[in-house]
């Protein structure tokens, strides 16, 4: 597998110019994710209602990998009510860590393709806690609500 | 004569290489590959000279158990100490000084001590004593490194007080490369009557090491960075200090005599190697110190400080490229920022080009802290490296500088 197909554009792009970058001023739920080996930290903030995710946003420092997913991350999580968020969750966790994927029903089709530039990873074993580590602390500020909570990948 | 050493023939005896063509291996500081004679070494070992050591009366285990010594005496040969009897074989530097701590630093320290470390410490010259003194309560004071990336000797001085019982320093440090001046802190921790603790891990495998001359009371080093196997690394202690110390753990080959009262313990080393040991391992590393000491110690740090200098220029030459300040002198060691690239992805896009670097913290954290990096990506020498693995890695960093360019 060649670097480029691994740091696509849309890669580049959003490790650059990261969307939904900022904190929340009220979140309903928020959590920070921490590699130890790599250092990269990120900060999760959710505000939902009703079961549906009404914001999110996300602070930190890392790679373009990590940095990139949260971004996109935001930003196909932003108006999913909790199950879509859930599947979308697995399906991309299962993507990147080469396992099986199932099939996504229509409406979250668009969004899960969005998520597809960061599947090269699953040909770096040593990449793939950059590329899930929002996602898990995405997991564990649902868990922890507005207390928050600490998880780390290593 | 001074030979100057050949890394293409180095190279050769390191079948890493020919296993894997095309691999650009920049990252000794972590390991070290091994030689033909260090891989041939320990299988010849388990085939021909196998048995426990220490223990049976037959010939095949006093052969294994001569090896095993004979392995001591190569050490103490590689650091220059006095008597074999100061040598103590551990697991890795990481053993070595945990060893310290347990058994020295148990027995000596108290509350109101001082222990004296510098901010240039591997987490394995942090942690083991801030575990032993939440139990005791001794300080520990950190020396700053100044603007230069340096050890800030006019601080270092003056933290040392007539308080200060342990001075426990690095010789070489593997996140940045920076070469302290070991010679100083020595005199100076002594005139307090202070004990030292030399880390040679970084430095063993690429200067010539006197402990005598140096007359530090403790050097630690691992058998994995220098050419040898993993699982063995070597405690040296003056003898004196050995003799006074108290045992750490406790089992076999430790003891003199052992009633259900009373037991009585060996004299050093053996008080200190409890159970059986790596055999294989510790003859796996004389055999790598041997081939060191094939090639020159002074051939080795001429060679290595020769391709340090011209790494340093080569990367300074590249635009958006910044080494990490090491201080007046760097060694072996180049640890740089790529401006707009984190180290992960600077290291996985030199992967790409087949070129092996470190990138991370470096066990180094709160060194990276004082630095303000999250990370590094670390380049570091080794005895098979040359100009060529230098300009490979220069390329691969501008392939990876055009890609984030786009
Ligand atoms: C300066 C220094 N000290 C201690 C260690 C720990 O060595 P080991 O993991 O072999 O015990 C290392 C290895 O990374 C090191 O570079």
């Amino acid at each position: 597998m060649e670097s480029r197909d691994l740091y696509q554009d849309i890669i580049l792009d959003h490790g650059r110019k990261p969307r939904n970058f900022h904190a929340l001023e009220h979140p309903s739920h928020f959590a920070n994710g921490h590699n130890p080996l790599c250092g990269d930290k990120v900060t999760v903030f959710l505000e939902i209602e009703n079961n549906v995710i009404k914001d999110v946003s996300f602070q930190g420092r890392g790679c373009a990998i990590s940095t990139a997913s949260a971004s996109l991350m935001t930003e196909v999580l932003k108006g999913k009510t909790l199950e879509e968020a859930d599947k979308l969750f697995k399906a991309f966790h299962a993507g990147v860590t080469g396992g099986e994927v199932e099939a996504m029903p229509e409406v979250l089709e668009d969004d899960f393709e969005r998520l597809a530039p960061l599947e090269g990873v699953k040909g770096y074993p040593t990449r793939v806690k950059c590329a899930t580590l929002a996602w898990h602390a995405f997991e564990a500020a649902l868990k922890s609500g507005e207390v928050g909570a600490t998880v780390k990948t290593e | 004569m001074s030979a100057l050493l050949d890394p293409r023939r180095v190279k050769q005896d390191f079948p890493i290489f020919a296993n894997n063509p095309g691999l650009v291996f920049l990252d000794t500081a972590a390991s070290s590959q091994k030689p033909n004679v260090v891989i041939d070494r320990v299988s010849d070992y388990y085939r021909h000279d196998y048995a426990n050591v220490h223990r049976g009366v037959y010939r095949l285990s006093a052969r294994s158990t001569e090896l095993y010594e004979g392995a001591r005496e190569t050490a103490r040969r590689f650091l220059n100490a006095a008597d074999a009897s100061e040598i103590v074989f551990v697991r890795g530097a990481t053993e070595a000084i945990n060893l310290v701590v347990q058994s020295w630093g148990a027995a000596f320290l108290k509350a109101g001590d001082e222990v004296l470390i510098t901010e240039l410490e591997h987490h394995a010259n942090i942690v083991p004593w801030q575990l032993l003194r939440d139990r005791i309560g001794f300080t520990i004071k950190v020396a700053p490194v100044d603007a230069t990336g340096g050890l800030d000797m006019a601080a270092f001085e003056s933290l040392i007080t007539p308080r200060t019982k342990m001075v426990s320093v690095t010789q070489l440090a593997n996140a940045t490369g920076a070469l302290l001046p070991v010679e100083a802190i020595i005199r100076l921790a002594h005139a307090q009557g202070a004990k030292v603790l030399i880390d040679g891990c970084q430095a063993a495998p690429r200067l010539q090491v006197d402990v005598r001359a140096l007359d530090c009371d403790f050097y630690v080093f691992s058998g994995h960075k220098t050419y040898g196997p993993t699982g063995i690394g070597v405690l040296y202690g003056k003898r004196a200090i050995l003799n006074d110390m108290p045992p750490w753990q406790a089992g076999g080959d430790m003891i003199e005599t052992v009633t259900f009262e009373k037991t009585t313990f060996q004299q050093p080393p053996a008080r200190f190697e409890a159970g059986t040991p790596d055999i294989s391992g510790a003859i796996g590393l004389a055999t790598a110190l041997d081939y060191i000491e094939s090639l020159g110690r002074a051939a080795i740090e001429a060679h290595e400080g020769a391709l340090t200098e011209y790494g340093m220029d080569k990367l300074s030459r590249i635009d958006g490229i910044r080494l990490v300040p090491a201080g007046q002198r760097r060694f072996g060691i180049l640890s740089f920022a790529v401006e707009g690239i984190h180290p992960h992805d600077v290291a996985t896009l030199l992967d790409g080009k087949g070129v092996a670097v470190r990138a991370g913290h470096h066990c180094a954290q709160p060194l990276m802290e004082k630095l303000c990096l999250d990370a590094t990506t670390r380049a570091s020498l080794g005895i098979y490296n040359d100009e060529s693995d230098i300009d490979a890695l220069a390329d691969a960093l501008k392939a990876a500088q055009a890609i984030f360019a786009r």
